[in-house]
């Protein structure tokens, strides 16, 4: 399930900053891919590429070429608004709508964008909900609390379920963990393994062990370019260029 | 409390001074208002009856006589004033904070602080050559275009400071569900930020609430009934006006009912717009 990503010379820039050189990637389906790399190496610039996230930001541009699935998401014809509703994001902070509650959130999605079917949005509500393991702990207050008065680990749980709950083929998250306690670490990380069976996921991290546990696929950046792309046996065991043995191990500067 | 006994002599009485010149402020602030509505309910509260309250204005002489209509008049003014001033303040105020981010937006901004220093009685004139001379008439529109003109720098203003305390993460979480930006403006932020919003709304509405330049020229006032917003309306603060400047002791008694009546309403009116727009927003409840 889910559906690859193919990027080709992709090229993105903070006014004349040049954030992201020439990168290639083909991003397999239904797999987990992690992208690594120290702060300010692209990491996050490249996954807000993938799902035009990245022009939304003042004076960012991008060049190149991103096909998701059959979708052209940089193409003459294609609307940012499709792709991201295609493409979920997960960011590094919960940032559930604090005027909406649980249930709210989840359906926020559908809802504005004009879904307006009641019984199929309790249906997607609770679907997400279990999916993002976090229906059992709110099924009770769905409609009573504020998405807000949920612990950091829940919200971010519920970010996770208000992404699928619009269906995505992708679930791109960046650094979804690195706000929240080793517990609730866990519980995303074994989420991302359930979850790759059914869409397509990249995640940005920070913490290396992390990708080694999730991640199928790692590419490692530095400085705006990607070093290398492998499966994540290769990367943390027998990388093809120093530099990737030097960060995964530690020597890095 | 075994805590404050150690410290030190002179670190708390740094303490209770300032607590207390905290306090002397919050007085000084609520004394005015207190006051005023003491000398009102004073001077005004006896001369509230029932007939006051129904009754048109008699001829000078004539004992009894009310301000129903300057009370319905008023509130006409108002209405049509808000719904002139609400949409268009607020839909400025989404412009500067989230589209305009460019000098088009400063052009706007320094529009709406000019706006409000104008004094009221050239917002008056100019709804007279609006909507008076044009007409050919007085009446309670031009009265709420000129109130309404009135309302935009406020409820623009406020709308544009709260739209920018939205996070932005929040209108991130929105752009990554796909949802088009004008959605995610009405229904995401102007909803986050709407305690704010509404605020800038009361203020805007109890400030002109209680004009009468801007209506001198425009709604002109009228001693009898009228509905139709198209002709001349009675207003309180005009009533009150003129019963304050004649020389009868009965007007003077009424121009105090009238004054009492005024800021009654518009504490029952934010009130209830309080009460009313509480509810659901889960920002506060948490």
């Amino acid at each position: 399930m889910g559906v690859g990503i193919d990027v080709k010379n992709l090229n993105a820039w903070f006014g004349k900053f040049h954030a992201l050189q020439d990168i290639q990637m083909k991003i397999e389906p239904g797999k987990a891919t992690a992208i690594i790399g120290p702060s300010g190496c692209g990491k996050s610039t490249y996954v807000r590429c993938l799902n035009r996230m990245h022009e939304t930001l003042p004076d960012a541009r991008v060049e190149g070429d991103v096909k998701v699935g059959d979708l052209d998401v940089y193409g003459e014809g294609t609307a940012a608004v499709d792709v991201r509703r295609r493409i979920g994001m997960v960011f590094q902070r919960p940032n559930p709508f604090p005027t909406m509650t649980v249930y709210g959130n989840v359906a926020s999605g559908l809802k504005l964008n004009g879904f307006r079917n009641r019984a199929e949005l309790d249906e997607v509500v609770e679907r997400s909900l279990k999916l993002a393991a976090l229906w059992e702990e709110v099924k009770d207050i769905l409609k009573k609390k504020s998405g807000a008065s949920l612990s950091g680990g829940q919200q971010q749980r519920l970010c996770i379920a208000r992404a699928l709950a619009v269906e995505p083929e992708v679930l791109v998250m960046d650094e979804p963990a690195s706000a929240l306690d080793p517990i609730s670490t866990g519980k995303i990380e074994e989420l991302i393994f359930q979850l790759k069976e059914k869409y397509t996921v990249v995640i940005v991290t920070h913490n290396m062990q992390q990708a080694a546990r999730v991640a199928d696929f790692t590419g490692f950046f530095l400085m705006g370019k990607l070093v290398e792309f492998d499966k994540t046996e290769k990367i943390f065991t027998n990388p093809s260029d120093k530099r990737t043995e030097d960060y995964v191990t530690g020597r890095f500067g | 409390m075994a805590r404050t006994e150690t410290l030190s002599l002179g670190r708390r009485i740094a303490n209770h001074l300032a607590t207390a010149l905290t306090l002397l402020s919050a007085i000084l602030v609520i004394a005015p208002l207190v006051a005023i509505f003491g000398y009102l309910l004073y001077k005004g509260f006896g001369s509230i009856n029932l007939q006051f309250l129904t009754n048109t204005p008699r001829p000078v002489g004539e004992a009894g006589g009310g301000m129903a209509n300057a009370i319905v008049g008023s509130l006409v003014i108002l209405a049509i004033g808000s719904v002139i001033g609400v949409p268009l303040g607020i839909g400025a105020g989404i412009y500067m904070s989230e589209y305009g981010k460019d000098r088009y937006s400063t052009v706007v901004r320094f529009t709406a602080d000019v706006l409000n220093g104008v004094p009221s009685i050239v917002i008056g004139i100019a709804a007279y050559s609006l909507v008076v001379l044009r007409q050919g008439h007085f009446s309670a529109f031009a009265g709420g275009v000129a109130l309404g003109i009135m309302m935009v720098p406020t409820i623009a203003r406020t709308t544009e400071e709260m739209l920018l305390m939205v996070p932005h993460s929040i209108r991130e979480a929105a752009l990554g569900l796909g949802i088009p930006q004008w959605r995610s403006v009405l229904s995401i932020a102007l909803r986050t930020a709407r305690a704010g919003v509404i605020t800038g709304v009361m203020l805007a509405f109890a400030r002109v609430a209680g004009e009468t330049a801007p209506l001198l020229f425009t709604a002109f006032g009228n001693q009898y009934w009228n509905l139709n917003p198209n002709q001349p309306t009675a207003a309180l603060p005009l009533q009150i006006y003129v019963y304050a400047i004649s020389p009868f002791d009965e007007w003077h008694r009424q121009a105090w009912a009238g004054a009492l009546i005024l800021i009654i309403l518009i504490i029952v009116a934010v009130t209830v717009v309080r009460i009313a727009t509480r509810q659901g927003s889960y920002a506060q409840s948490r």
